[in-house]
């Protein structure tokens, strides 16, 4: 196995452990964690590609992560301000008892 | 493959791994504040030395932080009554799983054609700037409107209502 | 001779690293630079507590510690032994791990700050390419672990100084790193030993330090108020007040945990300083171009501790700030004061050189201090002061 195959298999792993809490915890803040998780791997998949390619002084894959981690601070911002205004009205941060529009 | 790497893997896997299945909220976003540090190290070993620091201050420094505000503001420090797990988590394992077979699969076999070790590319923090400012100015541009209007998205969702009972 | 003496440290690192064979040498080289560190500045530490109580003792009207020792010198020696003989408390309700874990985050990320210092000419770490960037992203490390510290410790109090601590940090990390900024536009490099490198001209006898200059001046201000706030001392000190949170974050601490918290405290403080003087106060050069001859790690290190005392006098001078005046202070204050600050760098940089710029640039600052901060900051609600008299 070649060494950027190394990286994205554990971009993939990290992106699988990811995906797996945001889809079975209860509390929505580990939700988002889990999407931050998702969103790393990612980034280390674009990294990774970006080392190994022929053209690394063109900087994309570099750029492209710098930018990502700044749109996934602007999106974790947003979703833990919901997330504490939700709490503020239903007392709860349990997903599983949020699951109706009414109220 | 270095004893660097595994290592690094090895750390960044585990931390996520705990910060998916411990029980305390605190001690998830603790680990996958471990996780984020794994990461921010794997980026510097790829020789992504902007990468590495910029994941160390603003995930370390910012979302790690916010997460743990947000759960210090929402009590999730204390256990639940019915455990930590939703109904529904042997489907989401499921899909979880799956995912990661497909994606190991298509890297296990494309590993044939996987470009091998070229040499390790130097780039200064001025090449950087100049490509912010030349080839990527427009989203550089697009995110500064973004981090704005999220900023204000933000503080406009979280703010007290007025005349709403605390 | 001269340059021998400004050399002296790494032609001895040469000298110990040439004996050795060439497959050890890397590692032996690093390791040798890193020992010098943790051996330095934990004893400029031990210094500057004796310091610190005996400055604030007669900033008080009073002699600090002097039974230790001549003059009270050996008082850290009592301190660490009182501190490593002390029962070590860990509440029963406390998260061990985390509690046992938040003192050390604390002190690695502290020492990691000072691999990118220039200590003296050719005397830093790692040369790094975004050496301040690296600074930067350690320091945004060390809110984590007081936020560790309160939280583990299960007690409202703790909590609370934690809080209060962290939103203080984040709110004072901005200024700090756009009147770094400031510094980085004029020199066009993120690594610390070009900076310096850019402030060691001489002209007339004078230096180009950056902090000569009006956008400098007011940088080096905002710098200041910022690391003050950084690193938690007074006027600064809410988080720890002593009168009102116990010990605020570190209440639960006791013993050789307690010392780790301490001794991290100041090594940020150290570290912080010795970032100032190599961003505004010319790092490793002499003020004047005929002291050149007094080795350049003196300079630099005579600048810390010259920016320590500084410290020590403002803590003694200074009431304490109330967490709402501060976080106002820093938002509407400080920042729109370094942004502005910007401006007049750009300002400073596409006017050329002569005498033009000065008096234009100083005239901004000027400006922007009386408009916002006379101005500005005048609080409408706190009524003209009444006086009640005893009958």
């Amino acid at each position: 196995m070649t060494p950027l195959g190394g990286y994205l298999l554990v971009a993939a792993l990290l992106f699988a452990i990811g995906l797996a809490g945001a889809l079975t915890r209860r509390n929505a803040i580990l939700v988002l964690i889990g999407i931050e998780l998702m969103l790393n791997a990612a980034n280390l998949n674009l990294i990774a590609f970006w080392r190994y390619s022929p053209h690394p002084e063109l900087l994309t894959g570099m750029m492209f992560a710098v930018f990502s981690i700044a749109v996934a601070a602007a999106e974790a911002a947003v979703g833990l301000g919901l997330v504490i205004s939700i709490y503020r009205h239903t007392r709860t941060t349990d997903l599983d008892e949020m699951n109706r529009m009414k109220g | 493959m270095s004893a660097v790497f595994w290592i690094l893997a090895a750390l960044t896997v585990l931390g996520g791994l705990a910060a998916v299945t411990l029980k305390n909220t605190v001690h998830c976003a603790l680990a996958v504040t471990v996780a984020f540090a794994g990461l921010a190290l794997l980026y510097l070993q790829l020789d992504a030395q902007f990468a590495g620091f910029a994941q160390i201050l603003v995930y370390i420094g910012a979302v790690a932080i916010l997460v743990v505000f947000a759960i210090l503001l929402t009590r999730g420090s204390e256990t639940p009554k019915q455990g930590i797990f939703s109904r529904s988590w042997f489907t989401g394992m499921t899909i979880a799983a799956g995912v990661f077979a497909v994606l190991g699969w298509a890297v296990i076999q494309s590993s044939q054609v996987l470009p091998d070790e070229t040499v390790a590319p130097s780039v200064t923090v001025n090449q950087i700037g100049n490509a912010l400012l030349g080839r990527y100015v427009l989203p550089l541009e697009i995110v500064a409107l973004l981090l704005t209007a999220a900023l204000v998205g933000a503080v406009i969702v979280a703010m007290h209502e007025k005349g709403e009972s605390k | 001779m001269v340059g021998t003496l400004d050399q002296i440290f790494v032609l001895l690192k040469h000298w110990i690293v040439g004996l050795l064979p060439p497959v050890l040498q890397p590692v032996v080289g690093v390791l040798l630079s890193v020992v010098a560190i943790i051996a330095t500045f934990p004893a400029l530490f031990a210094l500057t507590t004796v310091i610190e109580r005996k400055g604030l003792g007669r900033i008080q009207n009073r002699i600090g510690p002097n039974r230790t020792g001549p003059l009270g010198i050996l008082q850290p020696v009592a301190d660490g032994i009182k501190s490593l003989t002390k029962e070590d408390i860990v509440p029963l309700n406390a998260d061990a791990a985390v509690h046992f874990l938040a003192p050390l985050v604390l002190v690695v990320a502290v020492f990691l700050e000072f691999a990118v210092l220039p200590m003296g000419r050719n005397m830093v770490l790692v040369d790094m390419d975004a050496g301040l960037l690296f600074f930067f992203a350690i320091g945004a490390s060390t809110e984590l672990s007081i936020f560790m510290a309160g939280w583990s410790s299960r007690n409202k109090y703790s909590l609370l100084g934690a809080m209060r601590a962290v939103a203080q940090m984040i709110s004072y990390e901005v200024p700090l790193l756009i009147s770094s900024v400031a510094v980085v536009m004029i020199t066009g490099s993120l690594s610390l030993v070009k900076i310096v490198d850019a402030q060691n001209q001489y002209t007339w006898g004078l230096p180009h330090w950056y902090i000569f200059t009006p956008w400098g001046c007011a940088a080096f201000v905002m710098y200041a108020v910022a690391a003050t706030a950084e690193t938690n001392r007074s006027p600064f000190d809410l988080p720890e007040g002593e009168s009102e949170l116990v010990a605020g974050y570190f209440t639960e601490y006791s013993g050789f945990k307690f010392a780790l918290f301490f001794l991290g405290e100041y090594l940020g403080m150290f570290a912080i300083s010795g970032l100032g003087t190599a961003l505004f106060l010319g790092g490793w050069s002499a003020p004047f171009s005929f002291l050149q001859f007094v080795p350049s790690w003196i300079w630099f290190f005579g600048k810390v501790m010259l920016s320590i005392c500084v410290m020590i006098w403002v803590r003694g001078t200074l009431p304490r700030m109330r967490q709402d005046q501060l976080m106002n202070f820093a938002w509407k204050f400080v920042i729109p004061f370094t942004l502005l600050n910007l401006v007049n760098v750009v300002v400073w940089r596409f006017m050329g050189e002569g005498w033009a710029r000065w008096i234009v640039c100083s005239a901004i600052v000027v400006v922007a201090y009386v408009a916002m901060a006379r101005i500005g900051m005048r609080s409408k609600k706190i009524a003209p002061r009444s006086y009640r008299y005893a009958e």
